[in-house]
């Protein structure tokens, strides 16, 4: 078919709204206009190389996202006056979906920050314009997942005042650190830790399967807004991609910091993503993909392939990546059995997994499952029969850096438990890993000085030193806590599947 | 060696015919469904075609209106009026 002549092609259109927009400039020095893009050691010779390939403008871009957004309000609208929250697989379902709101929403707002600083922070403009489109992106997905979930807080537990949990809850230290060390870090480290290593290499982990997995669960509102949030995503880990190959193109001196920077970055990724497994192993009654499949697709296939790709520019697969591999049988397992145990601590439920579930975690898992994971939960599962359904009754020891509970085992023994101890300017930190170890170890000065919210607790800096006094500091009633059945989430399922039975 | 460049779209009645043109075009394609989503993996190389699009839909097709159906890709992105590329190098 013909085409419009007369019209500017992509490529001519990109270079004129995305160059020259900018000036050298002369009443203050270049570097005391941009302070922050030298400090890291990346050097830069020449930004006009930098392209989006997308090549993506201000006109496209408001056009496309006004459409995602008309399409978007449109289904969520449909959600609450067809009562869609009564189309779910089962209410145990919305634990996920809590875990979404109080841990990753507020994620987005961390990165719409992130980028407002690099839309401002880099010296080039092609790459100020694609971090500003992005921070726009970000604080639209921060807003429709709140207006996307408020429907489940008219009816559920666990939605409510998720502003203040996000600052208080111990547990939601774990994802809001990775977004505050990216943010104390450098421009270069925050778009290599936030675009390539959480974007591109990590999250088709969390929006794809898992977004399918909510499709699959009759979550018309998660399925929109995620996948909606994920088409914006391939534009974010383009520009990751896009940057850490400039900076590798730009200057072999780059290349041995983008290194330590992937290193330190795919572990951390990975060590949070360990709660992404978890929700799909255990919080999605109708199951799409186990974490195990889902690595072997999303990290050993297409994440190999993409490091396969960076070879040539030296660059070697990250550090500790056989660790998370070979983990790859147990972490969703550890994980679950911390939350089973600490959720009276939390604002969700949790549960043991019923026969048909666990006949499923035995198929997809084998006989390490089978020996090591069942029997504990039998063993629970009679715990709870006579009446002493198993709750701890302290906080845990969390990891320095990760700020996961240190529930992990040695790489080569499930069977022991592992804690490795770091000693620096006379105080003691703990991790929970070889990997979380080096990041520490590199970087003491800054991890000596994390918030670690268990400590802080029981010095009593959270409203009083107990878990009581915590608890109501934290605004979490009983209600909204501890094992899902029994609870009122459970009772308002059964008493919509009872009305629905009888008609 | 892993070696695919995937894309993933919606799998909604607007991205039948972008899946349907890159099903022509990449005899390697390999097409996976699940709930909500298609995804297509390639070895090496996948490429998306204006005109196999238009073919297919039967009017003319801005390449760029993928953004609104796609999920996730992966690979090195060529792109320009006529055509989406998606490659490794290696």
């Amino acid at each position: 078919m013909a085409k419009n002549q007369r019209r500017l092609n992509l490529s001519q259109k990109y270079q004129l709204m995305t160059r020259g927009l900018d000036w050298e400039t002369t009443y203050q020095p270049m570097d005391k206009v941009f302070p922050y893009d030298k400090y890291e050691g990346i050097k830069i010779t020449d930004w006009d190389k930098w392209q989006d390939p997308f090549r993506l403008t201000m006109d496209a871009y408001w056009k496309y996202q006004a459409e995602k957004e008309r399409k978007l309000y449109a289904i969520l609208d449909s959600v609450v006056q067809n009562n869609s929250q009564q189309n779910i697989s089962d209410a145990r379902y919305l634990n996920a979906v809590k875990i979404w709101m109080q841990g990753v929403t507020p994620l987005e707002y961390a990165a719409f920050r992130g980028f407002n600083m690099l839309g401002r922070g880099f010296r080039g403009a092609g790459a100020r314009v694609a971090c500003q489109f992005q921070a726009i992106d970000e604080m639209r997905h921060y807003q429709t997942q709140v207006h996307a979930f408020a429907h489940y807080n008219k009816f559920f537990n666990g939605f409510n005042q998720h502003a203040r949990i996000r600052d208080r809850a111990w547990y939601l230290s774990i994802p809001k650190s990775y977004f505050e060390d990216a943010m104390t870090a450098g421009p270069f480290e925050f778009i290599t830790a936030i675009s390539f290593s959480f974007e591109y290499v990590l999250t088709n982990l969390l929006f794809m399967p898992f977004v399918s997995g909510a499709a699959h669960n009759g979550d018309m509102a998660t399925t929109t807004f995620g996948f909606s949030a994920q088409s914006d995503e391939s534009r974010h880990m383009t520009l990751g991609l896009e940057i850490v190959k400039f900076m590798l193109e730009q200057h072999e001196d780059n290349v041995p910091i983008v290194q330590e920077w992937l290193d330190k970055w795919f572990w951390r990724g990975y060590r949070l993503l360990g709660l992404i497994g978890t929700m799909m192993d255990y919080m999605l009654p109708k199951k799409v993909m186990s974490w195990r499949q889902a690595w072997e697709i999303y990290w050993e296939e297409n994440g190999v392939a993409l490091f396969n790709d960076l070879a040539r520019y030296g660059i070697r697969m990250p550090k500790h990546h056989e660790t998370a591999t070979r983990e790859k049988y147990r972490i969703t397992h550890e994980f679950w059995s911390t939350i089973y145990q600490f959720s009276h601590a939390t604002a969700l439920y949790t549960w043991l997994p019923d026969e048909e579930e666990m006949d499923w975690l035995c198929a997809e898992y084998g006989e390490l499952f089978e020996k090591l994971y069942k029997p504990r939960y039998e063993y629970w599962r009679e715990l709870d029969a006579r009446g002493e359904r198993f709750f701890q009754k302290r906080l845990p020891v969390v990891c320095n850096v990760c700020q996961i509970p240190i529930f992990h085992t040695y790489p080569d023994d499930p069977c022991k438990n592992i804690c490795l101890v770091s000693e620096y300017k006379g105080t003691k930190h703990q991790m929970c890993s070889e990997g979380c170890k080096d990041i520490f170890d590199r970087e003491p000065e800054k991890y000596c000085q994390a918030y670690i919210p268990p400590q802080q607790i029981y010095q009593g800096n959270c409203g009083g030193a107990t878990l009581e006094d915590y608890r109501k500091w934290l605004h979490i009633r009983d209600e909204d806590a501890g094992e899902y059945y029994g609870s009122e989430d459970n009772q308002l399922w059964e008493k919509w599947q009872a009305e629905a039975a009888r008609v | 060696m892993p070696e695919n460049v995937f894309i993933a779209l919606q799998n909604t009645p607007e991205a039948q015919p972008i899946i349907e043109a890159i099903v022509a075009d990449n005899d390697n394609a390999v097409v996976n469904e699940s709930p909500g989503m298609v995804k297509i993996d390639c070895p090496k190389r996948l490429v998306l075609r204006r005109e196999t699009v238009e073919e297919k839909l039967g009017q003319e097709f801005n390449l760029q209106d993928i953004h609104l159906t796609l999920i996730s890709l992966s690979g090195n992105i060529d792109e320009d009026e006529d055509e989406f590329v998606l490659h490794w190098d290696f």
